[in-house]
């Protein structure tokens, strides 16, 4: 099939990752993955971002598939159910809001600057190396290292469930995938 | 055989669980399927051959081909 030029998108996902490896405020260059898609949806009323331009889902796709890093065996059903999916997505938007409220004390001079990344919520990974400590305000730097996990996780369990289920079994449970859904399934019903 | 009641191999999205990724779409060689508004992926009848390949691909596995009789 004809190649286009986003279906390259995933070099710039894979960037992202090892920038963030190097110096943590390429970070916040992942808020392009979050307002795009829902710009997408509330605009245009469609899921155009995860149909065309995610390049993680290609990223998925291309290690999963081509690389054969996957068993491609179905998902288990309750990991497609609606209940997983949007408490997966509720989930997310807590740990995300909880994300904001520390970079929030970090501004306010109330908490000091942590140089970690926490993996699956939990698991914190020096990072230090990464900051190099700049003239941009410590709360700036909290976000990013705040940002950076919460794209690692994803990626992460991304990974897990590549080799567990089929390569992009990801986009199944992706909190901006339900979301970008749920905003088109209400702007079908107002249309 | 009478072509009217030949039987066809075609896709069938089961959509109460299609999470509209588009995967589908970007394997599908007749260009058979589409992500209607964003919320579940369409077969287009006329062109789908029921090679099965979105159904291979489909991450939530919700993609079955059917022999049904056109
Ligand atoms: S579901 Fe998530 S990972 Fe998959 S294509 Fe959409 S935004 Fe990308
Ligand atoms: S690949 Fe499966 S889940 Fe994704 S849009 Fe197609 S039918 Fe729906
Ligand atoms: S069965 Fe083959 S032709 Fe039909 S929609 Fe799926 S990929 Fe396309």
């Amino acid at each position: 099939m004809k190649k286009h030029w986003y279906d390259y998108l995933w070099i710039a996902s894979l960037t992202y990752l090892i920038l963030g490896f190097f110096n943590i405020l390429f970070a916040w260059l992942g808020l392009l993955c979050f307002f795009i898609p829902l710009l997408i949806s509330l605009i245009k009323g469609t899921k155009g971002y995860c149909n065309r331009y995610c390049g993680r889902g290609q990223l998925f796709a291309l290690l999963g598939g081509r690389f054969g890093l996957s068993r491609k065996k179905d998902i288990p059903r309750w990991m497609k159910s609606k209940w997983f999916r949007y408490g997966f997505l509720t989930f997310f938007f807590v740990m995300f809001f909880q994300m904001l409220w520390n970079t929030y004390l970090v501004f306010s001079g109330v908490q000091d600057l942590r140089q970690v990344v926490t993996l699956l919520w939990t698991f914190k990974l020096p990072w230090h190396w990464a900051y190099h400590g700049t003239w941009i305000h410590l709360g700036v730097a909290q976000f990013a290292f705040g940002f950076y996990s919460v794209m690692l996780t994803s990626t992460v369990l991304g990974l897990v469930t590549m080799v567990f289920f089929k390569p992009r079994s990801w986009c199944v449970y992706c909190p901006m995938g339900t979301m970008t859904q749920l905003i088109c399934k209400a702007k079908k019903k107002d249309v | 055989m009478d072509t009217k009641t030949k039987k066809r191999r075609k896709a069938f999205v089961d959509t109460n669980d299609c999470v509209a990724c588009g995967c589908c779409v970007k394997v599908c060689p007749k260009h058979a399927m589409e992500i209607w508004k964003g919320v579940m992926a369409k077969v287009d009848m006329e062109r789908c051959v029921g090679c099965g390949k979105c159904a291979k691909e489909c991450p939530a596995s919700v993609i079955e081909v059917k022999e049904v009789l056109l």
